[in-house]
């Protein structure tokens, strides 16, 4: 069995430490706030000898992710991390790491996009990227953090996989904050993420193949796209699967969606993030006090775990999910949206109510969540559920 | 001690306010606490107000949000009494601890701040050009911490720094850093 | 290794390799697209004073050589774009029509 080290350290700082004990092959990044010190600090092992990894430096995030494309088609383990603009800058690149089934890892530090210019935490950049095909894991604190880390390259390199996973932790409040964490030594890591075994690597010249062609009309693209879908799809078996193995390891308990007062709550906010901890302390609280409250963390966001939620929130009379990202002209926000959706096979449907919050790095303070579970109190003894989303926090006229 | 408790440091950026924050937090750590620090990052540049946060408990920290009832507020620099409320939330038996020269009595005549709450002062400043001989106030500011509250153990903390400062200094600089802890230690004086 | 394609119009998804990935390099001499051509070059050996430019810029490499002398064209890819006839400076190769019988063509 593993040994554990107890560290103080902030998110990026462990981050940083799981991509070294990962031992990639090359890694390819551009720094940008608040991501910044996790390429740092690997720079760092690089240049101390502690990983042997082909560092490359580039120009942008554009470059970077084409970079990681090309190092993973070659056969090489590859990880990145990105943020923000650098994330939507990485766009095209996105859809091209999945659509080729390359088994890029990277992080995201979860940041507002612009305009106006914000280098805070909320998850607009992220799910800018929902649909390129990337497996996504949320991190609650760094310990979730280093947890999807070590976890993602394992679901990414599986052969039933093979996709780019990204993990993601929350700006500034993950990624800056000195917090507790637990890391294991490396030897132990590195026979849990194995070594990667790519298939039809570029550099084998025993066996030259292709890669990046074309599948035009009439061609087999929409054949390649349900090749993708179904790759998804396994990955909800293999993300579990190596949960529960990593968790013997750990010591950590793992699920896709991780609840609190599930039991026999009667309302229940689910959220992803950071905030999944304020939402539990207030419902804490709001226990000692006698009221049924529990909250569901969604812990990894594609594939999205529908068939789970919807398990977690059966006989709850009434949900309230907090997105802190907007979807403008939607009916909610993204994750709501999901929620929705989950929830309508639902026998006894209840009111799924929405709260777009935390824009910006804006704070979340423990009033806001005690206002969402007053909110829903009210829902489910009868009052009318809102007909729109909420601005939890924005300033109202008077 | 308490289960949780949450200091508020307040600072011009580039004093160091981040750096004891976090090793604060590590000293705690120590202690097999749990803790927490952040800073309020912004767009700020040297000189600029700053905030940073650190909480410590006995048992883990699920928040993430700022520190707006703090039980205990670092000040480690005076000019900012008169721009920034730095007594803002203060608990009503919180204490403020501030790096001047002016004597207590008048710094707290000069906070809104709560009848129970203590306004201690050091001149952690005087002191660290005295031992350290740069403006660095923060390791000092930490002395008079650890003696008003006793949230970290002393000899840890002083073994901490230690640990930190021999990456890149030697055994002098080690002995002014915690000529400097002691002296704030004793030098430390309430209202 | 010979990657069978002669099924491929009738593949689903479970059939290709995944990520659009073309597991036998240089399959494509055996796709044959000289019946793209609407005109077909033609060389005059006599004129031909085997500089080899044509060979140079030919964009699909069909202009067959031997002992560094330039033979024939290689019609089953040659998609009679014309070039090899643009750059010749001794104008020693024309386009003729496709379907044109010239027994000189070969």
């Amino acid at each position: 069995m593993p040994t554990h080290k107890t560290l103080a350290a902030t998110g990026n700082q462990v981050v940083a430490e799981a991509m070294r004990q990962c031992a990639p092959d090359v890694m390819a990044a551009y720094p940008i706030t608040p991501q910044t010190t996790i390429v740092e600090e690997f720079a760092a092992f690089v240049a101390k000898g502690r990983v042997h990894t082909e560092y490359v430096t580039v120009e942008s995030e554009h470059s970077a992710m084409s970079a990681c494309i090309g190092a993973s088609a070659a056969g090489a383990r590859v990880m990145t991390a990105t943020s923000s603009q650098g994330l939507a800058l990485m766009w095209e690149e996105l859809h091209i790491a999945a659509g080729m089934r390359l088994p890029i890892v990277m992080a995201n530090a979860n940041r507002a996009l612009s305009a106006p210019i914000n280098i805070h935490c909320d998850h607009s950049d992220i799910m800018g990227a929902r649909d390129t095909g990337w497996v996504t894991y949320f991190a609650e604190n760094a310990q979730e953090a280093y947890d999807n880390t070590l976890m993602a390259v394992r679901v990414a390199e599986h052969p039933e996989v093979m996709l780019p996973v990204m993990t993601t932790l929350d700006g500034f409040i993950t990624t800056h904050s000195i917090d507790r964490a637990s890391v294991m030594d490396d030897e132990s890591v590195k026979a849990f993420v194995g070594e990667y075994q790519p298939r039809n690597p570029l550099l084998d010249m025993e066996h030259a193949v292709m890669h990046g062609s074309f599948a035009g009309l009439g061609g087999p693209y929409f054949e390649f796209k349900k090749q993708q879908r179904i790759a998804m799809e396994n990955a909800r078996t293999v993300i579990k699967d190596v949960g529960a193995e990593y968790s013997i390891l750990s010591g950590r308990p793992f699920d896709v969606v991780e609840g609190w007062g599930m039991e026999d709550a009667d309302v229940a906010i689910v959220v992803m993030g950071s905030t999944a901890g304020n939402v539990r302390h207030v419902a804490r609280g709001l226990r000692e006090q006698g009221a049924k409250v529990g909250t569901v963390k969604i812990r990894v966001w594609r594939p999205f775990p529908y068939a789970e939620l919807a398990r977690a929130l059966k006989g709850v009379k009434a949900v309230a999910v907090l997105d802190r990202a907007e979807s403008f002209g939607a009916e909610g926000g993204p994750l709501f949206c999901e929620v929705r959706s989950a929830l309508y096979d639902a026998v006894d449907r209840m009111p799924v109510v929405d709260y777009i919050y935390g824009l910006g790095g804006s704070d979340v303070k423990l009033e806001l969540i005690e206002r969402v579970y007053g909110d829903l109190a009210d829902i489910a003894a009868g009052s009318a559920a809102p007909a729109t989303l909420t601005y939890l926090g924005a300033r109202e006229e008077a | 001690m308490q289960q949780l408790t949450e200091i508020r440091w307040h600072a011009r950026a580039g004093q160091g306010a981040v750096t004891a924050a976090k090793v604060v937090a590590e000293t705690a750590l120590a202690a097999d606490q749990y803790p927490q620090a952040m800073p309020e990052y912004g767009p700020e540049r040297m000189g600029a107000p700053i905030k940073a946060f650190t909480r410590i408990s006995s048992v883990p920290i699920e928040i993430h949000c700022n520190i707006e009832n703090p039980d205990i507020v670092v000040v480690l620099d005076d000019s900012l009494l008169d721009i920034v409320d730095v007594a803002e939330g203060l608990a009503d038996d919180g204490i403020v601890i501030v790096n001047t020269c002016t004597p207590p009595e008048q710094v707290r005549a000069k906070l809104k701040i709560p009848q129970g709450a203590r306004v201690a002062c050091v001149d952690a400043s005087g002191i660290a050009l005295d031992t350290i001989k740069r403006d660095i106030p923060n390791t000092p500011m930490v002395g008079a911490l650890i003696r008003l509250t006793g949230v970290v153990d002393m000899d840890a903390f002083k073994q901490l720094l230690a640990k930190n400062l021999s990456k890149k200094f030697g055994q002098e600089m080690i002995d002014a850093n915690w000529a400097s802890v002691d002296r704030a230690y004793e030098e430390v004086t309430v209202a | 290794m010979k990657w069978d394609i002669s099924q491929i119009g009738s593949w689903t998804y479970k059939d290709f390799p995944p990520g659009a990935v073309i597991p036998e390099a240089g399959n494509s001499v055996a796709y044959v697209t000289g019946g793209w051509r609407s005109e077909r070059p033609w060389r005059d050996d006599e004129k031909c004073t085997q500089c080899l430019l044509c060979w140079i810029v030919c964009p699909d490499s069909s202009i067959k050589v031997a002992d560094e002398k330039v033979t024939t064209f290689d019609l089953d890819h040659c998609k009679g774009c014309g070039i090899c006839s643009q750059v010749c400076p001794v104008d020693a190769i024309q386009m003729v029509p496709e379907g044109c019988d010239l027994p000189e063509v070969k």
